[in-house]
């Protein structure tokens, strides 16, 4: 590439680079850089380089004895690195499944086919905070239609508070996400599979293949580049959950986020530095799963 | 290894019949050539006698047995798509031995029958590739050797070259002419729309058009006696001059056009008839000799080994004349030329041949 071609394209992309650099880069060496201070959400002017004092501190008594102190030892934290976890873990895995099937469905020719993916598409359409909302409802212990179907199919001999019992919390979370996401799976997978020639599934149908085996053999290999995209975007997301957990269950140890951890200290318990200590880790801990994700599933990004 | 007997075979999608009831007899070890324009329901019916589609009616007998409702795995056949179909995942080794393993095979009783189709179709150093690291050609034979190790009844082809580019769609056509010949047992039929294909790859052509057998013959008897228009003109390139014809009062046809009436001998009625002849029938009379047609030339093509002439003789198409190389043609001089008159076929209003009686 000759070297004025060169200066064109940076002339081209600059103006995207340096969007990117206000819109993100500022934004996110800024939160870095508060992790590092003990700033307040008052005084964010006034922040002093405190070094790692947010992650881990000894904290004397004045005894000789002390303690640790700091994010890296904060069970709050780490309970809620736990929870972001096994959410993201049931959710993307559930949602895979149940929309690999939906997908295959929608895959066959049926009347009204074009209606149903309309249809099903639905769950994904509604704005988060509502479909929460509407959840909270449905499920609440005294007026939800969920206790009341329970009580009179007999399945239920006393009205759960579903949202609110630490047993029930952490599923009523996870269903409403399930609920809400399926349908985004779905779709990917469905682009997936439609790029699959129909001439192999006839080869196979001359080979004297069953048609299980054509789906363990033949589909889902050919259909796991798309699956693989798709966990990952849908990974990313439930990492970062925040709105519906914020909705249906808030101030709940069972269902407090990393995103949640991070708001509350951020706005809420005006730790701010704290908080952007949190979300430093947080963004570290989702890169590490991310890049760990896509060497492991060996994807190709390009 | 099969005698297939297609009996008033019909098939529908929806409420649009697309064949319209089929009669046919393929005999075992014989390779038959489906040949058509597009839409005219060969690949159709290929797919019905794969078992892919479903026959609305009529029955399909393989050795006098009824495969109507038999799968396709059952009818002991194998197919070569157009499009190749491999699975893209597997290598060739594996596309070869996948439905074979499935079914049962031995581990050694596979690997020997992949490594003879193999040494057949010279795929032994590329047997770990994956298909898109193959060239198309690879591709077909890769397809065909899948097919092979089947050991199939009844072999079929689906426009298995019309991806391919002229050279090597030359050289498969030999190769699937060497594998019919090795393949004494197995009856194999071909859909192709490519007349040059099905003259020399066919024992015997089926000429179909609009769901319906137009006729079935050799391709010499197909050549030389079309029963209609529409297969004179389909076989044979260029296709042959149809010139429209009227029966003068001593039962002699004139075409339109003509130096001279032509006595054909055979008993006419109608006035709307057509005369046909192959460009490459048709020859410069002699100085003092009659002709059958005389015309102006408004076009030569040179195609090297021939010429063809486009001659005027005052009808909407101009007559094609195929001429050596040597022959002095040139354009906006007359031509006079005739044809032996066996070589001429007349047509009546309904498109069928008239033959000399």
């Amino acid at each position: 590439m000759g070297a004025s071609r060169r200066r064109a394209a940076l002339l081209f992309l600059a103006p995207m680079l340096l969007t990117l650099a206000l819109v993100a880069g500022w934004p996110l060496a800024r939160t870095i850089w508060f992790g590092f201070t003990d700033a307040s959400l008052t005084d964010l002017d006034g922040a002093a380089w405190i070094g790692l004092g947010n992650y881990l501190d000894w904290l004397p008594y004045g005894d000789g004895s002390g303690e640790w102190i700091g994010l890296l030892v904060d069970r709050q934290w780490w309970r809620a690195v736990w929870n972001t976890l096994v959410f993201t873990f049931v959710t993307v895995s559930v949602e895979t499944a149940l929309g690999l099937a939906i997908a295959l469905v929608l895959n066959a020719d049926f009347p009204m086919r074009g209606v149903v993916r309309a249809a099903v598409l639905v769950p994904w359409a509604i704005p988060t905070v509502v479909s929460a909302k509407m959840w909270a409802w449905m499920l609440n212990d005294q007026f939800g239609i969920i206790n009341d179907l329970g009580m009179k199919l007999g399945l239920l001999s006393a009205p759960v508070a579903w949202v609110a019992s630490p047993d029930t919390a952490m599923v009523a979370v996870m269903l409403v996400d399930i609920w809400k996401s399926t349908p985004f799976m779905a779709l990917l997978i469905l682009a997936g599979l439609q790029m699959i020639p129909r001439d192999i599934y006839e080869a196979a149908r001359i080979d004297g293949v069953n048609p299980i085996m054509t789906f363990w053999r033949v589909t889902l290999p050919l259909a796991a580049p798309a699956i693989l995209v798709a966990v990952i975007f849908r990974a990313l997301d439930a990492l970062r959950v925040f709105d519906i957990v914020y909705v249906l269950t808030p101030n709940n140890s069972e269902t407090r986020t990393m995103s949640v951890f991070v708001q509350e200290n951020l706005f809420q318990f005006d730790q701010f530095s704290y908080g952007s200590a949190a979300s430093t880790l947080l963004f570290l801990v989702i890169a590490m799963i991310t890049l760990a994700y896509i060497r492991a599933a060996r994807l190709n990004l390009d | 290894m099969a005698q297939l007997t297609l009996k008033n075979i019909r098939k529908s999608f929806g409420k649009a019949e697309v064949i319209h009831g089929i009669d046919l007899e393929i005999t075992k070890g014989e390779l038959v050539v489906f040949v058509g324009p597009s839409g005219c329901g060969k690949s159709t019916l290929l797919r019905l006698i794969a078992g892919l589609e479903e026959i609305t009616a009529g029955e399909m007998l393989f050795d006098g047995r009824s495969v109507n409702n038999l799968p396709p795995k059952e009818r002991g056949i194998a197919m070569v798509f157009q499009s190749y179909a491999l699975y893209p995942h597997m290598s060739v080794f594996d596309n070869m031995a996948f439905g074979l393993k499935l079914a049962g095979s031995g581990r050694e009783a596979v690997r020997e029958r992949i490594m003879e189709a193999a040494r057949l179709l010279e795929l032994e150093s590329m047997l770990d590739r994956k298909p898109r690291e193959l060239s198309g050609g690879q591709r077909q034979r890769v397809a065909i050797g899948r097919a092979i190790v089947r050991n199939p009844r009844v072999f079929l082809f689906d426009e298995p070259l019309s991806n391919l580019d002229a050279a090597l769609r030359g050289q498969m056509r030999v190769e699937i002419a060497k594998l019919h010949e090795r393949m004494t047992d197995t009856t194999m039929i071909y859909v192709t729309h490519d007349q040059v294909e099905a003259m020399t790859l066919a024992d015997r052509i089926v000429v179909l058009r609009d769901g319906q057998v137009e006729q079935v013959g050799t391709p010499m008897e197909l050549y030389l006696r079309p029963a209609t228009r529409f297969v004179a003109e389909f076989i044979g390139s260029p296709a042959m001059n149809i010139v429209p014809a009227t029966v003068t009062d001593e039962g002699k046809v004139l075409p339109r056009g003509a130096a001279a009436p032509v006595a054909l001998g055979a008993s006419l009625n109608g006035t709307s008839l057509g005369l046909g002849v192959r460009p490459e029938d048709l020859t410069i009379a002699q100085d003092g000799a009659p002709s059958l047609f005389e015309g102006r030339i408004t076009l030569v093509e040179h195609l090297g080994e021939t010429q063809l002439v486009h001659l005027d003789v005052g009808n909407d198409a101009p007559l094609i004349v195929k001429l050596p190389r040597t022959a002095a043609a040139e354009r906006g001089h007359m031509l006079r030329v005739s044809a032996p008159r066996e070589t001429l076929h007349l047509f009546d209003d309904t498109g069928r041949a008239v033959r000399a009686a």
